[in-house]
């Protein structure tokens, strides 16, 4: 039988503040074990929690950027269950009033526009981390609470995705967004963005939804996307030896590419949610809202735009730059310097992208400075060295951040326009190859180039090459 | 005047005068809870080698004429559920047994800074779960004015302390009473601030939108003194009140002329005992001889304040109470198979009786399916009690009432009947879910000779007005200068 997929996912966002979201703990990643501690996220007897403004205003802003209704009247609840790694064994989150709700956020597939509703976004602190020892037979667990209190951003979105393209553009879209607003740095390598999925069944054409199934342990976008694929075939499998689909909680295995059952619909748990009594709530009101606003950067969709149009660049071309904020800035940081859109869009989006990706750089610090790039570009236009030349310089650039001119002129890149020295070269190379010049003249056009070849191999590629080509035409047409 | 048996202020002068010194005035005390303590049974643990050091500073600075803290010397107790940093913190529970926070609560630094000298920590109901002190998993604390008789509770070492004269001044917590029950029990001074008054930081949390720290002292000014040195903002506590701290001795003998005192017909009907109820009609007759108006008011929610508050009390004790799971500190079990085993035995062994009544309590209101009838329903009903005293106080200055509907009862009475044990606190539970400010102050005797406790309830923040009115009475009045006579007998020792 014919299915429809229905997927909803449920996204993780740890917040890039500073510090942690009730106490003054920092929030550095990669610490040793337990450094990163105070009595509050510890969860010790008699702390109370005291909320991080900054931790709260990304908050309010992913949920402006994702078109939410934003909440007036906000507050925090305790959502109970026990694990090691959640100190009070209740992790403050919001249940009953919701910061934002009601948004949607815009998709593009395969060129198409696409609306994803967002149910609701919402503020709650991260728990902690448990270390399984290696060892054969251990008996315990070790934990982790440095991660213990982050602010973690929670988007639900609406079981709007239908196939696993919608699903991996809704995941770059909204990557994209909370890179851009700067709430996140979305390293999913290090657990700062994490996805969780639901995925129901049912037959084409029908309006109402199939149980519904939960997948968590997604670690990266590959795995949610593969996750899909897999949960979407076996609850097709399901459906068709006539077996109906429980609603239960799977836990996906990366190395066996499966999932496996981690709870039933029984065993859920009840959380007991309940307003915070040690924080108070929150009004927010549309002057705090307008002031968020103010801060809102231009958002990668509209940005794609003006781009195209002011611009003229292609829809392929923006993609690719505005794919990473720190690109587009750094393609308008070069326009201000020197207006060549497109030569600025062909350098970043070919010849910067590969030598960050064949050298493993971080993107976030890029080795040369948008100063540097418009230099050179500017060198190419004078015609003071060819665009073969160019690629080399900017090769040295990278790898030493030195300016374009001097790499130039260190090692005598600059190309030679000495129309004198040209034609002298010209000279020689002609009487030095009777036979080619005896077939260009019989009709074999491409003698012309050979020999434009072998004048450009003379001067180590630097002999301005539309000088060659014209000089040489010259000669052999005498 | 036995030394013991001074007033703050009184050893304040006598200090500041070097008629004392510190450490002489510490080592009576700490020399008095030895020889008393042990039928009183009123401290945990007691801090004689902090205690000693810290007086011996202060003394250095008044020898030095240094300037000390305002007070400076003064002994205090503390009621075990406020955290003291490297010192035994047990909410007298045998789950934190060994637990020794790296922190001060905000008191606690407050009192530091101000020179008082903690004596050490007292005994409580279990997490502050009761009326009498009984559920303590260590001691069971006897009322110095009869030791067969409860202090009352649940900061019934702090009441015994002061009333025993093993402590000059003590810390306690009040989420339904707490406090203002055993000063009445105790025939001491008791004073629950307003909720946001005084910093929840450090104090062990119970039901979090309930408790608020409070104060036991022999009299009224020593109450505005101590109340003085605790109350304001403190960042740590998103519910303290940035707001300022009006000098609460400044005007304490206004008086009362002219004011309006309600008197809510809810509060003196059926089941009040009749001792405390004549003790109450000649106060509330003293107070119109000083000038006050006496007007019959109705809180008409009162009814159900029991009934919500061991809703609300219970559904956040259950969560506060979670993350005593033996993972991170307190007591483990010793031996557990797996993770779930570990919890379930750490907290079936660490916990008592009543403790795990109220979390079972709490997490049933709380459950799916629940929280709408009991949880949220009861917050609503909070409102509507709120509601009524705000109502009442647009056209009265306070509200006076029975603290305790009985002078006393005896240990064991209502151990074994929580309904009863729950009713104990009548009185004062509804002041806890409006948040409004209480005192409890002696006003007279039972026929057995147990002290009877007068309440004064007021608005918001109006704790000054409160500590007038009491002291208008006190000043006329000799009940809360009277001691209780300690008389053990060799079958109370230990």
């Amino acid at each position: 039988m014919e299915y429809e997929v229905v997927i909803g996912l449920e996204t993780h966002a740890e917040l890039a503040t500073v510090t942690k979201l009730f106490c003054g703990c920092s929030t550095r990643f990669g610490s040793e074990p337990n450094t990163q501690v105070c009595p509050v996220c510890l969860g010790m007897p008699g702390v109370l929690p005291v909320m991080n403004r900054k931790a709260f205003e990304y908050a309010l802003k992913s949920a402006i950027a994702l078109n939410c209704k934003i909440c007036e009247f906000t507050n925090f609840d305790r959502k109970s269950y026990y694990y090691p790694d959640l100190p009070k064994n209740y992790q403050i989150s919001q249940n009953y009033h919701n910061l934002g709700i009601d948004g949607y956020m815009d998709i593009s597939v395969q060129g198409r526009g696409n609306r994803v509703r967002i149910h609701n976004v919402h503020l709650e602190e991260e728990a902690g981390k448990l270390i399984h020892p290696e060892e054969a037979g251990a008996d315990y667990s070790l934990v982790d609470f440095n991660r213990a209190g982050i602010p973690l951003l929670e988007i639900v979105s609406y079981p709007d995705m239908r196939n696993v393209t919608e699903v991996e553009s809704y995941m770059q879209t909204l990557r994209k967004i909370l890179l851009y607003t700067e709430v996140s740095d979305c390293k999913m390598q290090e657990g700062s963005l994490r996805f969780e999925a639901s995925i129901s069944l049912r037959k084409k054409g029908a309006d109402t939804l199939g149980n519904r199934v939960e997948i968590k342990n997604l670690n990266s976008m590959k795995s949610v996307l593969k996750a899909i694929d897999y949960e979407a075939k076996r609850q097709a499998n399901s459906l068709d030896r006539g077996e109906p689909i429980d609603r239960e909680t799977r836990l996906w295995d990366e190395v066996n590419e499966k999932s496996a059952r981690m709870r039933s619909k029984e065993e859920a748990q009840d959380y007991r949610y309940f307003p915070e009594p040690d924080l108070l709530p929150v009004v927010i009101g549309g002057k705090w809202i307008d002031a968020v606003k103010m801060t809102m950067p231009e958002l990668p969709l509209a940005r794609k735009q003006r781009f195209m149009e002011v611009f003229k660049l292609s829809d392929y071309d923006t993609g690719q730059l505005v794919e990473e904020k720190i690109l587009a800035d750094f393609f308008e940081d070069c326009i201000k310097i020197v207006d060549r859109p497109k030569a600025f869009c062909n350098w970043i989006t070919n010849d910067l992208l590969r030598e960050v990706n064949e050298r493993k750089l971080d993107i976030h610090h890029l080795p040369v400075r948008p100063k540097q790039m418009a230099a050179l570009v500017e060198i190419i236009e004078k015609g003071t060295i060819s665009s073969t030349i160019a690629k080399e310089v900017f090769s040295e650039m990278i790898q030493t951040g030195k300016d374009p001119q001097a790499i130039i002129e260190e090692k005598k890149l600059a190309q030679i326009s000495d129309e004198g020295l040209i034609e002298a070269l010209i000279v020689k190379i002609i009487s030095g190859n009777p036979a080619v010049i005896e077939d260009y003249k019989k009709g074999k056009k491409n003698a012309l180039t050979f020999l434009v070849g072998l004048v450009m191999k003379e001067t180590k590629g630097k002999a301005n090459p539309k000088m060659v080509n014209e000089l040489l035409q010259k000669k052999i047409d005498v | 005047m036995r030394l013991f048996e001074n007033t703050a202020f009184q050893i304040k002068e006598k200090i500041l005068s070097r008629e004392i010194c510190p450490v002489e005035l510490t080592e009576h005390f700490i020399e008095r809870i030895k020889n008393i303590d042990p039928h009183v049974q009123s401290f945990l643990s007691i801090h004689e080698a902090e205690a000693l050091k810290k007086a011996a500073q202060i003394q250095k600075k008044i020898e030095n004429a240094e300037d000390v803290g305002f007070l400076a010397g003064i002994p205090i107790a503390i009621k075990d559920n406020i955290c003291t940093k490297g010192l035994h913190t047990t909410c007298a529970s045998k789950i934190l047994k060994n637990f020794i926070p790296p922190y001060d609560a905000f008191v606690i630094k407050r009192l530091k800074e101000r020179d008082a000298i903690i004596l050490g920590k007292t005994n409580l109901d279990e997490f502050a779960m009761g009326s009498s002190t009984e559920n303590s998993a260590y001691n069971i604390t006897r009322n110095p004015w009869n030791l067969d008789y409860v202090p009352g509770g649940s900061s019934g070492g702090s009441a015994a302390a002061v009333a025993a004269g093993m402590s000059v001044m003590a810390l306690g917590s009040d989420t339904g009473g707490s406090v203002r029950q055993p000063a009445a029990l105790c025939g001491v001074v008791g004073v629950k601030p307003t909720y946001g008054r005084v910093s929840r930081f450090g104090l062990i949390a119970f039901g979090s939108s309930l408790d608020q720290i409070g104060t036991f002292t022999r009299d009224v000014k020593d109450a505005a003194l101590l109340l003085q040195a605790i109350a304001g903002h403190d960042s740590y506590d998103s519910t303290s009140m940035p707001i300022s701290v009006p000098d609460y001795l400044s005007e304490i003998d206004a008086g009362v002329c002219g004011l309006r005192i309600g008197i809510p017909k809810e509060y003196f009907a059926a089941g009040l005992n009749e001792d405390v109820q004549n003790a109450l009609k000649s106060a509330l007759s003293m107070y119109e001889q000083f000038g006050a108006k006496v007007i019959d008011i109705s809180l008409p929610h009162t009814e159900y304040a029991v009934a919500v508050y061991y809703i609300v009390a219970n559904a956040e004790a259950s969560s506060n109470l979670a993350r005593y799971d033996g993972v991170r500190y307190g007591y483990r079990t010793s031996k557990s198979n797996g993770i779930v085993d570990m919890y379930c035995r750490t907290r079936s062994e660490g916990f008592g009786n009543e403790v795990k009544r109220r979390i079972m309590l709490g997490n049933y209101a709380l459950s799916s399916g629940y929280y709408d009838a009991y949880y949220l329903k009861a917050s609503k009903v909070r409102n509507l009690i709120k509601k009524d005293f705000d109502l009442a106080f647009q056209n009265i200055d306070c509200i006076v009432c029975p603290t305790s509907p009985v002078p006393g009862f005896k240990i064991g009475e209502r151990a074994k009947n929580p309904l009863e044990m729950y009713l104990s606190d009548i009185y004062t539970i509804p002041a806890n879910l409006a948040g409004i400010p209480g005192i409890s102050l002696p006003c007279g005797f039972s026929k057995e000779g147990l002290p009877i406790g007068m309440q004064i309830l007021g608005k918001h923040f109006e704790e000054k007005k409160l500590l007038q009115i009491a002291y208008a009475f006190e000043r006329e009045t000799d009940f809360h200068g009277k001691k209780p006579i300690l008389k053990f007998s060799s079958a109370q020792r230990g």
